[in-house]
């Protein structure tokens, strides 16, 4: 069938049978491979995307089903080419990443959380990713990460606010 | 882990979505798809039509509904999670919501997919059922409503006919001095429960059980409540070690599951001091709403 996907701000238009998960749609028919096939049944959270701003599992989802919703990947939140978000840099810096499967997701699910909540608590933290397995850092230094990438993110500079 | 290839339809209505399902008979229902997708993956579930509800709007609402509250079958969980009203009329939902799955799966998955499907483990499920809520389900062109406990028949199988479709569940609330309890053990956060356990009480104003429904569920093919317990503590105090003889003797006699992930006996005996720990923690909650409300 025929459907349209509004993907990191760019609309694409591409046939698939209805059976295509999102995740399968981003990975083989746009060539967005960094959302990661892992369990493929909702267990590990690698193939985490932002439908609408809020963090989901691509993989339990039918492309069909995404029609019309804005999707973000990791190859969206990037300021500009050859830039790390301020979640990516602040990863880097606590060595939040080993291996680097389960980052990306990682990374998508510390942005919705963020969006909602600038100033998360630990537990809050540990609460957004709990979704998200990682076999590598045993988690310590992602939630580090998201609390320094937080931080960074409260005091960055923003639009002067007019309406007050 | 891909599904078997199935056609796919988004109906504008109820109606329509209706016709579908009387059309084709290994059409199935998708809202928001967070149990059933895995199971098409695994293969464990091949229907030959997808029926999307999910956008439906008249299906997607959260509001007052004589003494309690009605919550349209597409509502998502994570909406049900952060509704004010539910918060205060349904204090036992808003406990065990955060327990579903996790943010991620909550972000999609819906209050009547989550009934529908019927999982034993399902924290919706056994909050209908201790609640005593009632499910409305469409086949054709005539509704029905159903009580949570008829609803519930099996492990994933419900008292659903063919060719219907969930519209909606009402949870009556509770009024007076009301306090809610909520437990469950599983093997990491957001996995499924082996044993769960919920309890709303209403105490009197000396701080007796005038009202009290206990519910296990996981443990078993499907929630139940603990009636034998229930009137056994209604009109008294409530004491710990008193519960949890009455919970205790409850579950004797009922057929919990046994699996790979807990034995028969485990589920009995975590079932019980789970719901022993609900009915004290609802106690405690209804005793602190007073303190508040003085």
């Amino acid at each position: 069938m025929h459907i349209k996907l509004s993907v990191n701000g760019e609309t694409h238009e591409l046939d698939v049978e209805p059976r295509t998960t999102l995740l399968d749609a981003l990975r083989d028919h746009l060539r967005l491979t960094g959302a990661h096939a892992g369990c493929e049944h909702g267990v590990c959270g690698a193939c985490t995307v932002l439908f609408d701003g809020v963090a989901v599992r691509s993989c339990l989802m039918f492309a069909p089903q995404a029609e019309g919703s804005a999707i973000t990947t990791i190859e969206g939140v990037t300021p500009g080419p050859g830039e790390l978000s301020p979640i990516q840099d602040a990863l880097c810096e606590t060595h939040g990443m080993q291996c680097g499967y389960c980052t990306p997701a990682m990374v998508l699910a510390a942005h919705s959380l963020l969006a909602g909540n600038p100033d998360p608590t630990r537990e809050e933290i540990v609460e957004a990713i709990s979704g998200n397995i990682c076999r590598c850092t045993g988690y310590a230094q992602i939630i580090e990460a998201i609390a320094l990438a937080a931080e960074r993110m409260r005091g960055a500079n923003r639009p002067l606010d007019r309406t007050s | 882990m891909k599904a078997a290839p199935f056609e796919y339809s988004r109906p504008a209505d109820l109606d329509e979505a209706c016709a579908l399902l009387a059309s084709d008979d290994g059409a199935r229902v998708i809202a928001g798809g967070q149990t059933l997708v895995p199971m098409m993956a695994m293969r464990l579930a091949r229907p030959t039509r997808l029926i999307d509800i999910n956008r439906i709007a008249d299906l997607s609402y959260i509001r007052e509904d004589g003494d309690g509250v009605a919550i349209g079958a597409v509502t998502p969980q994570c909406v049900a999670e952060r509704n004010a009203l539910i918060a205060r009329k349904l204090p036992l939902l808003a406990l065990a919501i955060p327990f579903i799955g996790h943010g991620a799966t909550r972000a999609r998955g819906t209050i009547g997919g989550s009934l529908a499907h019927a999982d034993p483990a399902a924290e919706l499920a056994l909050v209908a059922v201790t609640l005593d809520a009632t499910l409305s389900y469409r086949v054709g062109g005539s509704s029905t409503d159903v009580a949570a406990r008829d609803f519930f028949v099996g492990p994933m199988v419900t008292s659903l006919p063919d060719g219907a479709c969930l519209a909606a569940v009402r949870f009556p609330a509770w009024s007076g001095t009301i306090g809610v309890g909520f437990h469950e053990v599983n093997a990491r956060r957001s996995d499924f429960a082996f044993a769960s356990a919920a309890a709303q009480v209403e105490l009197d104003a000396v701080g007796n059980a005038k009202r009290i429904a206990i519910g296990v569920g996981a443990a078993s093919d499907f929630p139940i409540r603990l009636d034998d317990a229930e009137r056994q503590l209604t009109g008294t105090v409530l004491e710990p070690a008193k519960v949890t003889d009455a919970v205790r003797a409850a579950l004797a006699d009922i057929e919990t599951l046994d699996d790979l992930h807990a034995s028969s006996n485990y589920r009995r005996r975590a079932a019980a001091q789970l719901a022993a720990r609900a009915v004290t923690d609802a106690v405690a909650d209804a005793q602190g709403r007073k303190v508040h409300a003085h």
